[in-house]
C-alpha cells in the first residue's frame, strides 16, 4: 500500500507539529528569544488543532500503521488542548528560569506529536514508536530544571522505571507475535480469535503491565508521587494530562479491538487492578502534605475509576470513558495550572507544600476559587464537570450490576473527599507568619491566568449544562 | 416561572453579598436580609394565592398533579429535566426555609465580624440548595441539590465555627459532616440509577422524572435494596441513631446561623425525602421495612434523650435533643396513619422553631459569657434581662408542653401511631419523660443555682428581642391553631398515606421471607 495524498492530508496535524518543532529548533539555533519561540509553538499547536477539522472530514482513513477514526480525533483534540495549556503555562513559568528556556517547547511539541501517533496507532510498531516519542521528550521535560536536585531525580526515576516498563511492553509484543505472526491489531485479533492460548494471554498481560506503568495503575504507581513532586510545574501538567490521556486511549483501543484483551482472565485482572488502584490511590493520598504529591495519588485513583469504564465493556462504555477523560483533563489542567502559576516565574522548587496555600483565598481570591472548583470537580461534587464524569462511571457500574466495582468507587470517593477538603479548607484559613509564595500581581491578565480562569469556568459550565459535551463525545467517539 | 426564581434568588443574592463586601460589613448583611425576605414573601404570596387541596399523587390513575409545575429539558441523553413542582408539603417547607433563613441572617448580625460577604454567600447558597431540594422532582436534580448544599455548609462550619475542646476542632467536625452526608448521598445515587435502569429495562426510555418512576415494576428484592439506598441517605441526614455521629459535632462547632439552618431545615430535608421519595417510590418495601424503621426511631428517642442529659456543652445538649425529636418524626413517617403523618409535618415545623430558638439563645449566651460549657454558667436568671424567660419558653416547647406546636405535633404522631403499634408508642412516651428531665437540667444548670458573678450582663437589644418574640408567637400560634398548616399539607399527606396503607395491608410475612431468603 502506498501513501496517497489523502493519507498525507490525514497526517496534517502531526506534520504541522513536526514542522513547528523544526522551526522552533532552527529559531533557537539562530537567536534565543523566549517570547517568539513560545508564540510560534502556540501558533503551531493552534494550527494543528484547526487541522483536526480536516481529519474529521476524512475520518475512517487507514494506513498500515495508523487509523484516523473518531477516537483518534477525540484523543488528538484533547492532547492538543492540553499541550496548548501547558505551553501557555510554561511561558509564565520559564520567564524566571536562568538556564536555556526555549528547548522546553521543542520537547513538548515532539511529545505531543508522539501522543497523536500513539492514539492513532493500529499496529504494534506504531504503538511502540508513538509511546517512545511521547516518553523520550518527557524525560527531558521532567528534568528540565536539572540544577534542582528533585527535578533531576524525577527525570531519572521516570527514565529508569519507564525503561523497565518498555521492556515489559516489548516482551509482551514479542509473545503476541510469536503466537500469531502478526503485529497489526486487526490481524492480531483475527489470528488469535477467541481461543486465546497461554502465550497470547501472557503477552497481553505484559502489555497491560507496560501501559499500566505509564498510567500509574497500582501496583505500578510507585514512581508517581516523586515524579509529580520533583518535576517543574508545566512538565507535570503535561505528564498528568496529555501523556496520560494518550496512553489511556491506546489501552482503550486495545481492549476495544483485540479480543485477547477481552478474555475473561484479563477482564478479571483489569477489574482487580481498577479496585486496587482506586483504593491505593485514595488511601495514600490521605497522608500527603504536598499538593503535587497529593494530586499525583489522586490521579492514580482517577485512572482507577477510568479503568472501570473499560472493564465493563458494553454500550455505555465508550461514552463513559470519553466523558470522564474530558472532565478529568480540564479539571487536572485547572488544578496544576494554579500550582504552576503560584510557582511562576521559576525560583527554585515549586510552591507545592500545603502551607504555601494557606489563606490563599484572602490574597488571590480568584486563583483560590479556581483551585477550589478544580478540587471539587476532582471530588465529583455537583455543579462541576467532575460530577458528570462520576455520574457516568457509577451509572455504568449500576447498569452492568457490577456491585463490587460500584462499592469500590463509592468507598474511594468517600476517602477522597477527606484529602480534597483538607486542601480546600487550607485555602481559606489565615495563619500569620507563613512563608508565602505568590503569583505575580497581574497573573489574571496574562495568558496563563486567562487559561486557568477559562478552565475553571468550563468546569462549572459543563457541570451545570453538560448536554453539549455529552452530544459531542457521543458524536465523535461512538459515532452516533 | 415563579419556581426557578425562588431557587435563583438566594444564589444571586449570595454572589451580590460576596461582591458587596468591598463596601463594608453592612452591605452584605442588608442584601442577605432583603434576599431572604423576598423569598419568604414570594412563598407567602404563593400560599395565599394557590389552591393546595388537589391530591398530588393519585393511586388509581397513576398521574401526578402539582399545584405549580415548571419543566425544561436539561440532559436529553438520559431524559433528565429541570423539573420543579410545588405542592402543599413543599410549600410549607419552603416557607419555613425562607423564615429560618431570614432568622439566620439576623442572628449572625453581630456574631460574624470577619469575611462577612463570604459568610453570607455560603449561608444563602445553603438556603438556595435546600429550596432546590424541596422543589426538585426530577431525581437527578434532587440529588444535584442534595449534594450541592453540603459544600457551603462545610465552609460555614469550617471557617466560622467554634473550636471546642481538644480534638473537637471545627475543621474535624466539618469534614465529618461532609463525609457522612456525601458518602451516604452516593448510595442514594446508586439507588436512583438502579431505579432508572429498571425503568429503562421495562419501558426502553431513560427518565429521572418522579412521575415516570413512580409506577416502575420492581422485584421485591431489588425494591428493598433500592429503598435501603434512599433510606440510608435520609437516615444519615435525619439522623437515625447508628448514623448520627456527625450531628453533635457539627451542631456544637457550627456558628449560630449554621446550627439554626442545620437543625431547622437541613434535618427536615431528610424527612421530606422520606415522605416524597422513599415511601411513594417503594411503598411495598417501605411497608416491609416499617417495623425496623420504627424500632430505629425508638432507639433514637431514648438514646438522644439519655445522652442529652449527660452533656456539658449547651449546644451539644440541644443537638442530642434533636436526635430524640427526629426519632419521633421517624416513627410518625413509618406508621402509615393519616393523623400521624399530619403530626409529622406539624412537629417538623415546631421543632424547626423551637430548635432554632434554643440555638439562637445559646448563641446569645455565648456572645455574653464566651462559653457554652454549662459548668461555667449558673445563676444567670436576673442577670440577662428577658433572655432566661425566652429560654424557659423554648425549653418548655421542646419538651412538648401543651399549648406549643411541639405538643400538638407529638401528640398527633403518638395518637395516630397507637392503633398501629401500641407498644412502640408506649416506649416512645418514656422519651417525653426524659425530655422533661433534660429540659429541667438545662434550665437548672444555666439559669438557677449559685451565681458566678454579680455583674449584670447585657440584656436583649431590640434586634434580639424582636427575633425571639416572632418565633415565640409562631410556636404558640401553631400550637393553639395548627389547622391552616394541616389544611395546606393535608392533600399531600393523604395521598402518601393511601399509597402506604395499601402496601401495608398486603405486606404480610410472605414478602418478608422473600427478602430474607
Amino acid at each position: 500500500m502506498t501513501l496517497t495524498t489523502t493519507h498525507l492530508m490525514a497526517l496534517t496535524p502531526v506534520i504541522l507539529l513536526f514542522a513547528t518543532a523544526v522551526t522552533v529548533m532552527l529559531g533557537i539555533a539562530w537567536r534565543r528569544q523566549h517570547a517568539v519561540i513560545a508564540t510560534v509553538s502556540v501558533l503551531g499547536l493552534n494550527l494543528a488543532l484547526l487541522s483536526m477539522a480536516l481529519v474529521w472530514q476524512m475520518r475512517g482513513i487507514e494506513s498500515p500503521l495508523l487509523v484516523f477514526d473518531g477516537l483518534t480525533v477525540f484523543a488528538s483534540i484533547l492532547i492538543l488542548v492540553a499541550t496548548l495549556a501547558c505551553a501557555t503555562l510554561a511561558h509564565a513559568f520559564l520567564e524566571g528560569y536562568p538556564g536555556p528556556r526555549e528547548e522546553f517547547y521543542l520537547l513538548m511539541l515532539c511529545a505531543a506529536a508522539g501522543g497523536i501517533v500513539l492514539v492513532a496507532s493500529r499496529h504494534l510498531a506504531s504503538l511502540f514508536f508513538g509511546l517512545e516519542l511521547l516518553s523520550m521528550p518527557l524525560y527531558g521535560m521532567l528534568a528540565y530544571t536539572f540544577r534542582d536536585r528533585l527535578s533531576l531525580e524525577a527525570g531519572i526515576k521516570y527514565l529508569l522505571l519507564s525503561a523497565g516498563a518498555t521492556a515489559f511492553l516489548l516482551f509482551g509484543m514479542a509473545l503476541l507475535y510469536a503466537e500469531s505472526g502478526r503485529l497489526d491489531l486487526a490481524g492480531l485479533s483475527l489470528a488469535l480469535g477467541d481461543s486465546s492460548g497461554a502465550w497470547a494471554l501472557a503477552g497481553a498481560g505484559l502489555i497491560i503491565v507496560g501501559l499500566g506503568f505509564k498510567l500509574s495503575l497500582a501496583p505500578f504507581h510507585l514512581w508517581t508521587p516523586d515524579v509529580y513532586e520533583g518535576a517543574p510545574g508545566p512538565a507535570v501538567t503535561f505528564l498528568a494530562s496529555a501523556s496520560k490521556v494518550a496512553v489511556f486511549v491506546v489501552l482503550w483501543r486495545l481492549v476495544m479491538v483485540a479480543p485477547v484483551f477481552d478474555a475473561a482472565i484479563l477482564h478479571n485482572v483489569l477489574a482487580g487492578l481498577a479496585m486496587v488502584t482506586i483504593l491505593v490511590g485514595n488511601l495514600l493520598a490521605l497522608v500527603q502534605t504536598n499538593l503535587k504529591r497529593l494530586l499525583g495519588y489522586s490521579s492514580v485513583a482517577h485512572f482507577g475509576y477510568l479503568l472501570v469504564a473499560l472493564v465493563i465493556n458494553d454500550g455505555l462504555s465508550s461514552e463513559t470513558a470519553g466523558v470522564y477523560l474530558l472532565t478529568y483533563l480540564i479539571t487536572t489542567l485547572g488544578a496544576f495550572g494554579v500550582v504552576t502559576l503560584l510557582s511562576s516565574p521559576y525560583s527554585g522548587q515549586d510552591a507545592s507544600a500545603l502551607h504555601h496555600y494557606r489563606g490563599l483565598f484572602w490574597r488571590r481570591p480568584y486563583l483560590a476559587a479556581v483551585l477550589t472548583v478544580s478540587l471539587l470537580s476532582l471530588a465529583g461534587i455537583p455543579f462541576t464537570a467532575g460530577f458528570i464524569g462520576k455520574f457516568y462511571i457509577i451509572a455504568q457500574g449500576v447498569e452492568a450490576s457490577r456491585w463490587w466495582l460500584v462499592g469500590a468507587i463509592i468507598l474511594g470517593s468517600a476517602i477522597g473527599l477527606y484529602y480534597y477538603l483538607r486542601v480546600m479548607v487550607a485555602l481559606y484559613l489565615v495563619e500569620p507568619g507563613m512563608r508565602r509564595r505568590d503569583a505575580t500581581n497581574d497573573w489574571g491578565l496574562r495568558a496563563g491566568g486567562l487559561v486557568v480562569l477559562g478552565l475553571a469556568l468550563l468546569v462549572i459550565v459543563l457541570g451545570i449544562y453538560p448536554s453539549p459535551m455529552i452530544e459531542w463525545v457521543k458524536l465523535v467517539v461512538s459515532g452516533s | 416561572m415563579m419556581l426557578p426564581w425562588i431557587i435563583l434568588i438566594p444564589f444571586i443574592g449570595g454572589l451580590l453579598c460576596w461582591q458587596a463586601d468591598r463596601w463594608g460589613d453592612k452591605a452584605p448583611r442588608w442584601i442577605a436580609l432583603i434576599t431572604m425576605s423576598l423569598v419568604l414573601l414570594i412563598t407567602l404570596v404563593l400560599w395565599l394565592d394557590g389552591d393546595y387541596h388537589l391530591p398530588t399523587l393519585t393511586v388509581d390513575s397513576g398521574a401526578v398533579r402539582w399545584a405549580i409545575e415548571w419543566r425544561r429539558a436539561w440532559i436529553p441523553r438520559f431524559g433528565i429535566d429541570v423539573h420543579l413542582a410545588l405542592d402543599g408539603l413543599s410549600l410549607v417547607l419552603i416557607a419555613l426555609t425562607g423564615f429560618l433563613g431570614t432568622l439566620a441572617v439576623v442572628c449572625s448580625w453581630k456574631e460574624i465580624s470577619h469575611r462577612v460577604g463570604f459568610f453570607h454567600l455560603n449561608l444563602l447558597w445553603i438556603l438556595g440548595g435546600v429550596i432546590g431540594v424541596f422543589l426538585a422532582i426530577d431525581l437527578f436534580l434532587f440529588f444535584f441539590f442534595w449534594e450541592m448544599m453540603l459544600v457551603p455548609m462545610y465552609f460555614l462550619i469550617a471557617l466560622w465555627g467554634h473550636s471546642g475542646s481538644e480534638g473537637r476542632t471545627r475543621i474535624r467536625a466539618a469534614i465529618k459532616f461532609f463525609i457522612y452526608t456525601q458518602a451516604s448521598g452516593l448510595l442514594m445515587l446508586v439507588s436512583i440509577l438502579g431505579l432508572v435502569f429498571a425503568h429503562h429495562a421495562a419501558t426502553g426510555v431513560y427518565s429521572f422524572s418522579y412521575g415516570d418512576l413512580l409506577n416502575t415494576r420492581l422485584s421485591p428484592e431489588l425494591a428493598f435494596w433500592l429503598m435501603m439506598g434512599f433510606f440510608i441517605a435520609f437516615a444519615v441526614k435525619l439522623p437515625v441513631v447508628p448514623l448520627h455521629g456527625w450531628l453533635p459535632d457539627a451542631h456544637a462547632q457550627a456558628p449560630t446561623a449554621g446550627s439554626v439552618d442545620l437543625a431547622g431545615i437541613l434535618l427536615k430535608t431528610a424527612a421530606y425525602g422520606m415522605l416524597r421519595f422513599a415511601l411513594p417510590l417503594f411503598p411495598d418495601a417501605s411497608a416491609l421495612f416499617a417495623p425496623v424503621a420504627m424500632a430505629l426511631g425508638l432507639v433514637g428517642i431514648v438514646y438522644g434523650a439519655i445522652l442529652a442529659c449527660g452533656q456539658q456543652d449547651i449546644k451539644r445538649l440541644i443537638a442530642y435533643t434533636s436526635i430524640s425529636h427526629m426519632g419521633v418524626v421517624l416513627i410518625g413517617i413509618y406508621s402509615g396513619s393519616a393523623l400521624a403523618l399530619q403530626g409529622v409535618v406539624l412537629l417538623m415545623v415546631a421543632h424547626a422553631f423551637s430548635a432554632a430558638g434554643l440555638f439562637i439563645i445559646s448563641g446569645q449566651v455565648y456572645e455574653r459569657l464566651y462559653t457554652r460549657d454549662m459548668n461555667r454558667m449558673g445563676g444567670l436568671w436576673g442577670r440577662l434581662g428577658s433572655l432566661p424567660g425566652f429560654s424557659l419558653f423554648f425549653v418548655a416547647a421542646s419538651l412538648g408542653m401543651p399549648g406549643t406546636a411541639n405538643f400538638a405535633g407529638e401528640f398527633m404522631i403518638l395518637f395516630g401511631t397507637f392503633p398501629v403499634a401500641p407498644v412502640t408508642v408506649m416506649i416512645a412516651t418514656t422519651g417525653m419523660v426524659l425530655a422533661a428531665i433534660y429540659s429541667l437540667l438545662l434550665m437548672q444548670r444555666v439559669y438557677y443555682g449559685p451565681t458566678r458573678g454579680e455583674v449584670r450582663l447585657g440584656g436583649l437589644d431590640t434586634r434580639e428581642f424582636v427575633m425571639m418574640m416572632v418565633v415565640l408567637v409562631l410556636v404558640l400560634l401553631f400550637g393553639l391553631y395548627p389547622q391552616p398548616l394541616l389544611d395546606v399539607t393535608g392533600a399531600t399527606m393523604d395521598e402518601i398515606q393511601k399509597l402506604f396503607s395499601v402496601a401495608l395491608s398486603h405486606a404480610p410475612a410472605t414478602l418478608l421471607t422473600g427478602v430474607v431468603q
